[in-house]
């Protein structure tokens, strides 16, 4: 659905920055049914990149292609490229778990581990062999998170007793806490209220130095907010892909445009 | 210009990126190795059937070679340890039918009932004592239920039958029965849940009583699913053993008069057991014959009842 | 005639009610007759000596000793077998088979087995466990056969257990880069203790009370002494209970009495527990 021309004016205003995420004709079905068709995009690094559209779109099969996680589901099956840093993912000597370990994840509902604050945020680097001081990476990541002050005390406390916003920090933390590259965000604002909405989309900003983020919602006002590149996607194909301002101001497809103006979905 | 850059990093990715994420990490061997472990656990459960069948098959074949197979199941005279012998299994049927047949008076109104009584009208309070104790009956074991026959039952029944014998079907029946409610009523309790609420809505829209509802609507919604755990009580019930040893007795005999004594399959196995009959005899092949018999009718009623209860569940999911 | 029909309606429906109700407490009521009948007989037979003595001919001198560390032994051994492998095969059909042929073979092939009469599962350690491997009519012989009996029951519960445990936690784990064994070690498991745990107790206590499985493998033999070791010869609980209620003397019959109010006891202990594991872990869910 994207022009040739089109393509290159993206990957122009893309290729300021490193690429992390090449994906060329990615189709991914379940069984028969394609939940993604073709899709090309390339997700610039340091930046937050929104994937909107309506539901059942297949946004969030999309982003949960980026790290594998897709594999759970076994009537699923991909066709296509995706690339991080130039290597593909879906070839078959890369270890899925490895790919996990770089490109973090945070859910739609708060999941934390039923065990300590500090376990949830301490399990990830333990299995993986984490060499150096726990604390100090528990620490470190609960601060990135804007989450230590409000736990400092009671780190041995149960994570599911904290608040739904504090859940979902927690979430966040746990992730920060692998030191990955990309943040992949399933709808993370949407079980939440507009006060803990308003701090994980704070937290986004100062996310953004230091990782890639990725991030899947169905609130408009939220991806024209936070995010520096929106893709649309409808009925599983890309519509549109470039800088949100652009999206938002002067969308190329009237699709688009009848999509952002809520005309729609 | 730029995008001719963008193509080249693509194809040429830096080495330490590639690096990274390239090779699968060397505790796959492990996760290998723990899930052959627990395949073969779960494995071991075809290795059990596997084994059933061919123990009964090594003896029960021999046994066929001695005996013909149309005079084992079409005989009706079950005399293996005495002279003249004669391996008729009927009898042995008769009596293990015989106890079916009382259970079943016994549990499949009850259990029905019982589960119509818990889902439709009991409250929760009622609910919560009558739950556990099913949960007891249920795990009480099947020789105190023999116990109970024996010294309980057949004495109740010998004041209002005076032709009641010691050992005898009914008292036997009855405590089989008593043993397979909570599984007739757990059972049917499920499957009268699985019928949506709405359908029970839109029958009291229609100004139908509870009672209509009940025996127009939900039984009818649930029928597969109650006909399937009466399949599988009557398996239960089948396989049951010293409940009906202790207080059926161990007489073979055609007879439907459930106060006289008789054999069930089951307890014949138990007699000759008892009576420690030397491997290779043709009595202690008559052990696997039955039991093979006994094994060939509980798998099938147990297949067909899973079968019947998968369709059902699927209706509703 | 509108309100003669209802009014008719009405009281059918009041005497399927009825009826319901009625038979219901019935078989509540059955429960209390048996453990009246039950107590009325034995309990003044029930005392230190019943519990220390070794089984006799005298029934004034018999005693379960024998039979209650033939029990203890037994289901010590069988949980020791059938804990582990039952656990672990739950685990290979919830998190790791692939839904195909051979998962589905295997499932039902466990529903099955589950509906086995246990005299087969009997005749099966006859066959193998004492004879074929020649462990005689020992305790191991015993608990192997036990094992096998309830292994079904293991599975389906565990698998039940794990099932239930939250999907969310586990992808949550698996996007931090863990390994599928370190995902169940640390968070399904755990989740769903409470579960197996209970599925387990019910399982056991379903092995203490079996009698058929050993009356086949030949337990039933005069035993006057506490196995040492899992080659040594046994009785057990039900087995002696068996055993007195198949005499004719009334004594007998008391004794076998006693015998199963110790045995229930055992039983609702068992029961009791799994019951305060569900509660406690109900709790602490919410």
């Amino acid at each position: 659905m994207i022009t040739n021309t089109q393509r290159q004016a993206i990957s122009n205003q893309v290729s300021k920055r490193r690429t992390i995420f090449q994906t060329s004709n990615v189709t991914i079905r379940y069984g028969d049914k394609p939940a993604i068709r073709n899709v090309c995009l390339s997700i610039p690094e340091h930046l937050i990149t929104a994937i909107i559209g309506p539901s059942g779109c297949g946004k969030s099969t999309l982003l949960r292609a980026f790290n594998r996680m897709n594999d759970f589901i076994p009537e699923a099956n991909m066709k296509g490229q995706i690339l991080f840093l130039g290597t593909d993912l879906y070839v078959k000597d890369i270890d899925p778990v490895d790919v996990r370990r770089r490109i973090g994840m945070v859910f739609q509902k708060p999941n934390p581990f039923p065990k300590s604050i500090f376990r949830n945020v301490a399990w990830g680097p333990i299995v993986s062999g984490y060499p150096g001081n726990i604390n100090e990476r528990v620490e470190s990541s609960l601060r990135r998170a804007a989450l230590w002050d409000e736990v400092k005390d009671r780190l041995q406390d149960s994570a599911t007793d904290l608040s739904g916003g504090q859940q979902q920090r927690l979430c966040i933390a746990r992730a920060l806490a692998m030191e990955p590259e990309v943040i992949l965000m399933d709808e993370p604002c949407s079980a939440l209220d507009p006060v803990s909405t308003a701090r994980i989309e704070d937290l986004m900003f100062e996310l953004k130095e230091k990782y890639t983020i990725i991030i899947v919602t169905h609130n408009m006002q939220q991806a024209a907010r936070v995010s520096d590149f929106t893709a649309f996607l409808d009925s599983g194909s890309l519509v549109e892909f470039g800088q949100t301002e652009k999206v938002f101001t002067r969308p190329e497809q009237k699709r688009t445009e009848e999509y952002v103006t809520g005309r729609f979905g | 210009m730029l995008k001719n850059k963008l193509v080249q990093k693509r194809r040429q990715p830096e080495k330490s990126e590639a690096i990274a994420l390239g090779a699968k990490l060397k505790y796959h061997w492990k996760e290998g190795l723990i899930k052959a472990g627990l395949f073969l656990c779960a494995f071991l459960s075809v290795v059990t059937t596997i084994a059933i069948i061919t123990v009964l098959a090594r003896e029960a074949f021999p046994f066929f070679r001695e005996v013909p197979f149309l005079d084992f199941v079409a005989g009706t005279k079950w005399t293996p340890l005495l002279q003249p012998r004669s391996f008729g299994v009927l009898p042995l049927v008769c009596g293990t039918l015989l106890i079916v047949a009382g259970a079943a008076l016994v549990a499949l109104p009850i259990g029905l009932a019982s589960a119509i009584y818990l889902g439709e009208y009991a409250s929760r309070r009622v609910r919560s004592i009558i739950k556990p104790v099913l949960e007891i009956l249920a795990g009480i074991p099947t020789v105190v239920y023999g116990y109970f026959a024996l010294t309980f039952v057949t004495p109740l029944l010998a004041t209002f039958f005076p032709s009641t014998q010691v050992f005898n079907a009914a008292s036997a029946s009855i405590v089989v029965g008593i043993m397979v409610l909570p599984m007739v009523a757990s059972l049917c309790d499920d499957a009268l849940r699985a019928v949506p609420d709405s359908l029970r809505q839109g029958a009291y829209a229609l100004g139908a009583t509870q009672f209509e509802v009940t025996t127009r609507v939900v039984l009818p919604a649930s029928l597969s699913g109650v006909v399937a755990s009466f399949v599988l009580a009557a398996s239960r019930a089948i396989g049951e053993t010293m409940a009906v040893t202790l207080a059926a007795g161990a007489t073979p005999k055609m007879t439907l008069n459930p106060l006289e004594s008789i054999q069930t399959m089951t307890a014949y196995i138990v007699q000759v057991s008892l009576g420690d009959a030397p491997a290779g005899t043709v009595e202690y092949k008559t052990i696997f014959a039955v039991a093979a018999l006994l094994f060939a009718i509980t798998l099938g009623m147990n297949i067909v009842a899973h079968k019947v209860l998968r369709q059902f569940q699927e209706v509703y999911e | 005639m509108t309100s003669s029909n209802l009014a008719r309606r009405h009281a059918i429906a009041k005497v399927f009610r009825l009826f319901c109700t009625v038979v219901t407490w019935a078989g509540v009521a059955m429960l209390g007759i048996l453990l009246f009948h039950v107590s009325r007989d034995g309990l003044r037979w029930l005392d230190l000596q019943f519990l220390s003595e070794f089984p006799s001919r005298f029934p004034e001198k018999a005693g379960i000793k024998s039979a209650l560390w033939g029990t203890v032994w037994l289901i010590s051994l069988t949980a020791g077998f059938s804990i582990p492998i039952g656990v672990a095969a739950a685990i290979y059909l919830e998190e790791y088979a692939k839904k195909g042929r051979v998962s589905r073979f295997i499932e039902v092939n466990i529903a099955n087995l589950a509906g086995v009469p246990s005299i087969v599962y009997g005749i099966l350690g006859l066959v193998i466990f004492v004879r074929f491997f020649g462990f005689g009519r020992s305790v191991l012989a015993g608990s192997l056969t036990m094992s096998l009996l309830i292994l079904p029951v293991i599975i389906i519960a565990s698998r039940e257990a794990i099932r239930a445990v939250p999907s969310s936690i586990r992808e949550a784990a698996f996007a931090l880069g863990a390994t599928r064994w370190q995902v169940v070690r640390a968070h399904v498991l755990p989740a769903g203790l409470p579960g197996i745990l209970t599925g387990v107790i019910l399982a056991l206590s379903r092995a203490i009370g079996e009698t058929a499985p050993l009356v086949m493998i030949g337990a039933l033999t005069y035993v006057a002494f506490v196995p040492e070791g899992p080659m040594d010869a046994f009785t057990a609980l039900p087995i002696q209970i068996f055993n007195w209620a198949s005499r004719p003397q009334k004594e007998f019959h008391q004794l076998a009495a006693a015998g199963i109010i110790v045995l229930l006891i055992v039983l609702l202990l068992m029961n009791a527990a799994a019951v305060f594991i569900r509660h406690h872990a109900e709790r602490k869910n919410k």
